[in-house]
């Protein structure tokens, strides 16, 4: 679409800059929840376009990276099950569990699958009758719909080898979570993309019950440093609201049919996000109605998980509280060929994302 | 991995459809997008699932303010 290339334009991106260096007068401490956001701040090297008094901070938008160490082991457990193919997005499959990785279980013999999309997941299921196929769904609201509607569509169709072990987390209470377990950060750049589907409206208690300001933002240049000139103009003129700059991207009241699809097929329940601990109704549970699709059904056995890796401080990275090259393991036990935790092994991990744009210097 | 991207709506079956995603040809689906699409739509695509109809004159007016915003 011409219209996104629009936002990509370098002379809007400093001209927008030049308006966040003279609105800035006091220091802030913002954070970019969304890894994909992390992402495209270090690709477009925004950083260096800001005031010294404007710290950005990375969060824990990062789905593969919040998964707990015991469900990346009971995707394992699921994995070694005989006549059973394992499908999953890509980024799932480095991320190391208590003894080894889905790639390293693939090499061992089990049948695991990376597809672009839930519906190839079900295609396999279909195709192979005799297999049992379970797809690991990570993701947070964005792609939780499509696999509400794979389900429902599963259901309609009467697919019984395909099973989903639902992984997936809403995010909006994490940030009361992280705001109450003492995170400094005084205003969020928040998920565009998220936003497509939840609106904005349950951003607000962030903005009015915590007094830190939200702007939903794109994912363009142009988007990213507006979004901050939104926040500091906020956080200069002493407001706190929810504001959406990607208005092209994101309704207030989101995607009606997303979160019906979600509704049906989902409820909320108690979430383990690593680093972070567990948070009321932040995960997603497959009702009972489409109990037979839930692959957690399968596990027949205790998962008992090791504590996670000696020297890893994913879990601070994840609350931003420390920057990854703060981790003594960066770059030097740790890349992205040998990750140790997860935020090195993601794309849109924080740790992996600094060691691509800025931390290879340090090794 | 919450990335979405514009696809252009080429042809359209009930709740599948052939979109352009920067030039490759990719059958998406339409099960929870948004708002009624149609053929010559963008959509934001995540997952080969289209989960937002674009909306060119929230872009412009976006465009717009951005541009006024600098004139300051
Ligand atoms: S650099 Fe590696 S070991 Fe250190 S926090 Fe990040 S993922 Fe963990």
């Amino acid at each position: 679409m011409k219209l996104s290339s629009a936002f990509r334009g370098s002379d809007l991106a400093r001209n927008i800059a030049e308006n966040i260096k003279k609105a800035t007068r006091r220091r802030w401490n913002l954070m970019e929840f969304c890894g994909t956001h992390t992402v495209a701040i270090f690709r477009h090297g925004l950083r260096s376009m800001l005031p010294a008094g404007l710290n950005l901070v990375s969060g824990p938008g990062c789905p593969v990276c919040v998964t707990s160490r015991r469900d990346i082991d009971r995707i394992l457990h699921l994995a070694g099950m005989p006549g059973v193919v394992t499908a999953t997005y890509g980024d799932m499959m480095k991320v190391p569990g208590s003894g080894m990785s889905l790639a390293e279980k693939r090499a061992r013999g089990a049948d695991v699958r990376v597809v672009y999309s839930i519906t190839d997941a079900l295609e396999i299921a279909r195709a192979n009758p005799s297999a049992r196929v379970i797809f690991v769904a990570v993701g947070f609201e964005t792609t939780a719909p499509s696999t509400a509607a794979v389900i429902r569509a599963a259901a309609l169709e009467g697919v019984d080898n395909f099973h989903v072990l639902s992984l997936h987390k809403v995010t909006p209470p994490v940030v009361g979570a992280l705001i109450e377990g003492g995170t400094e950060v005084d205003g969020f750049i928040c998920p565009g993309h998220v936003c497509s589907i939840i609106g904005s409206r349950p951003l607000e208690p962030i903005a009015r019950d915590y007094g830190k300001p939200c702007v939903i933002a794109g994912f363009e240049p142009a988007d990213v440093l507006q979004a901050i000139l939104m926040l500091v103009r906020q956080l200069e003129d002493g407001r706190s609201e929810v504001e959406i700059e990607y208005t092209r991207g994101v309704r207030p009241e989101g995607n009606p049919n997303a979160l019906a699809a979600m509704n049906e097929v989902f409820r909320k329940v108690t979430a383990e996000w690593r680093g972070i601990g567990e948070v009321e109704a932040t995960g997603l549970k497959l009702r009972d109605e489409f109990a037979s699709f839930d692959a957690e059904r399968l596990i027949d056995r205790e998962i008992v998980s090791e504590p996670d890796p000696p020297g890893c401080r994913c879990g601070e990275v994840l609350r931003g509280e420390l920057a990854p090259t703060g981790c003594a393991l960066f770059g030097a036990a740790c890349t992205p060929e040998n990750p140790v935790g997860p935020c090195m092994v993601s794309s849109e991990g924080s740790c992996a994302t600094y060691y691509q744009y800025v931390g290879r210097q340090r090794t | 991995m919450c990335l979405a991207i514009p696809a252009l709506i080429k042809e359209k079956d009930g709740t599948r459809a052939k979109a352009d995603i920067g030039g490759a040809v990719r059958e998406i689906n339409l099960d929870i997008v948004d708002r009624p699409v149609e053929v010559g739509d963008y959509v934001l695509v995540h997952a080969g699932f289209a989960i937002h109809k674009l909306d060119e004159k929230e872009a412009l007016e976006t465009l717009e303010l951005m541009r006024k915003v600098f004139g300051q």
